[in-house]
């Protein structure tokens, strides 16, 4: 892993990214990696963008401040594509992930970015959170095709993270489908 | 040697867990953000009956330290969190608290003060209370948050010290951000903090005594004061001592003042909380690039370390001190005024320059920082310092 890799989640205020960059943030830690995880707190309601941080090190991480050039971006909503430059300060070397149906080249010009060495990914998040938790809940599928687009971690410690810290809270069938979300949605994902 | 884990954790969830480590026989508190999950949590463990505390719920801050002084007072162990408006509310009572001489505990998470209004990080709260006669310690991290808390215990029980304790972590950044956090079990923590013995309790009824009464003119309110200040004196080495004690416990050291490079530092950066991390980070960049560049940290803000500061920064070539809270009208913010009242007895003329910064949460970018150490770097070459104070990063 790189010394420190920072993430930027952008959603609405609803879709779970703050739970999400938590997500990722803790299973980070049980591979004794160093982390922070934080969303950036505004006057909140549902629906309205939001954005939240994760960050990850082999080394004690030391600075508080909001991230502006992140390795990655999350976009758990593609309508905020139009109204947010989810790609603003992202390294070159860095990679955009969307939840759509849209295919990678079909987002790269979406988001202006022809041409431009940023790796921009797709999964239809949405698509499979449907099937397997029979609601749009697009954040854990994001988890699944967020490591696969970094290589940030393998599925196996976010499945045995989840079953861990969803076991305290949830029933069987919904940790299930959570699990089958987030292995799909790593099979899945398409990065162009 | 205590058990301890490591857990993925924001700085109130630790802030919570510590304080339900020490037992307390009573908390009074008011919610406010960026405070309130302190506060939540700790409920949650005394619904679960996981701390056996009289959870006393207050209409405001005024009730909840009042409520805090009576159970002290009446001999209970005794802790509540609170941020900004509602330390502001609790004014008149933090005075009370410490010229009765009761070891409460509290947390604080660092909040700007209306108006306008604004619910993110500065220093104004709790530098507002900094003459209020408690002692202030300051974290930078989730983990320095926890450590303050169970010291904090320790110190303000000390019969020594006598005190009441605010341990501050800045709030959403501190508060609300999950970090990487050590934990200590519960039974070294119960044996660390160990029992609480009151003094001059109002239950002790086998030695009846009063509080707080009337000591006007003729009375002994000037020896009161001085009783106070000998105290908060005393409380130095009680804090060093408690320090080195849980270090050996913990492996964590605490310094009043921490320091990063000052070794053969040419340049400083004196700082309070979590931008201590953003300029760390910075200087060993600068580092790298042949900067003799450190960072001096202040994490226990009263008493004020004079002599601990003094010492970090001789043979300093260029100082800038930098403030999370205004005092309009005054030379500086609170913090620079300490600093440079520090240095007065030193035969060296090093200049200090004064940062206002991050009000009401404005990010501390870290370029921010390298524009500071860029400054000292030609101050330290001979150029003239800024004339007043700079604000670091307004429009």
């Amino acid at each position: 892993m790189q010394q420190l890799a920072e993430i930027r989640w952008h959603a609405r205020a609803g879709q779970g990214a703050v739970t999400a960059a938590k997500l990722v943030a803790e299973t980070a830690l049980e591979l004794d990696q160093y982390m922070q995880a934080m969303p950036e707190y505004g006057p909140e309601r549902m629906g309205a963008p939001i954005k939240a941080f994760t960050r990850i090190s082999n080394v004690p991480i030391e600075i508080h401040c909001n991230i502006e050039n992140p390795n990655a971006v999350v976009v758990l909503d593609e309508t905020l594509l139009a109204i947010v430059d989810v790609a603003e300060g992202i390294r070159s070397d860095g990679v955009i992930l969307v939840n759509t149906c849209k295919t990678p080249d079909a987002l790269r010009a979406e988001l202006g970015l022809q041409g431009s060495t940023v790796r921009v990914a797709s999964i239809d998040a949405s698509g499979i959170s449907l099937e397997t938790l029979k609601r749009d809940m697009p954040n854990t599928p994001m988890i699944g095709a967020l490591a696969k687009a970094t290589g940030l971690f393998e599925v196996d410690p976010i499945v045995s993270h989840l079953k861990k810290t969803f076991g305290k809270k949830f029933s069987q069938e919904i940790i299930d489908a959570n699990i089958a979300s987030v292995t799909r949605a790593y099979k899945e994902v398409s990065v162009g | 040697m205590p058990t301890q884990k490591t857990i993925a954790a924001t700085g109130n969830a630790v802030v919570a867990e510590a304080l339900r480590q020490c037992s307390p026989d009573v908390m009074a508190a008011y919610p406010i953000t960026p405070q309130t999950t302190i506060v939540e949590e700790f409920a949650g463990f005394v619904a679960k009956g996981r701390v056996h505390t009289e959870y006393v719920t207050t209409e405001s801050e005024h009730s909840a330290m009042s409520a805090c002084i009576g159970a002290s007072a009446a001999g209970a162990r005794v802790v509540t969190a609170t941020s900004s408006q509602g330390l502001a509310l609790m004014w008149e009572e933090l005075h009370i608290a410490s010229g009765m001489r009761l070891p409460i505990v509290m947390a604080n998470a660092n909040r700007a003060l209306s108006a306008p209004i604004n619910i993110h990080c500065d220093h104004s709260d709790i530098m507002g209370a900094r003459d209020t006669g408690w002692i202030i310690l300051f974290a930078e991290t989730a983990q320095e948050a926890y450590d303050n808390t169970l010291m904090s215990m320790r110190i303000a029980e000390n019969p020594e010290v006598l005190l009441p304790v605010m341990t501050c972590l800045d709030g959403f950044i501190t508060t609300h951000s999950i970090d990487r956090v050590e934990i200590m079990d519960d039974e070294s923590v119960a044996d660390f903090v160990g029992e609480y013995t009151p003094v001059n309790a109002l239950l002790d009824l086998e030695n009846p005594v009063s509080h707080g009464n009337f000591a006007g003119l003729g009375g002994p309110f000037f020896e009161f004061k001085k009783a106070q200040r000998e105290a908060i004196e005393r409380s130095r080495k009680v804090i060093t001592d408690v320090a080195a004690e849980y270090s050996v416990l913990s492996g964590r050291p605490f310094g009043m003042v921490e320091t990063w490079g000052m070794e053969d530092a040419d340049v400083a950066v004196v700082v309070i909380g979590s931008t201590a991390g953003n300029a760390r980070h910075v200087a060993r960049q600068l580092r790298a690039d042949g900067v003799k560049a450190g960072v001096v940290k202040v994490r226990c803000f009263r008493p004020f370390p004079f002599a601990e500061i003094a010492e970090a920064l001789s043979g300093v070539k260029a100082v800038a001190v930098l403030d999370r809270a205004e005092s309009f009208g005054a030379e500086g913010g609170p913090l620079f005024l300490e600093v440079r009242s520090a240095l007065y007895d030193s035969s060296e003329r090093i200049p200090v320059v004064n940062y206002i910064y991050g009000l009401g949460g404005s990010d501390v970018r870290l370029e921010l920082i390298e524009t500071v150490f860029k400054d000292l770097s030609d101050i330290a070459a001979g150029e003239e310092a800024p004339a007043g104070l700079v604000y670091l990063g307004s429009r």
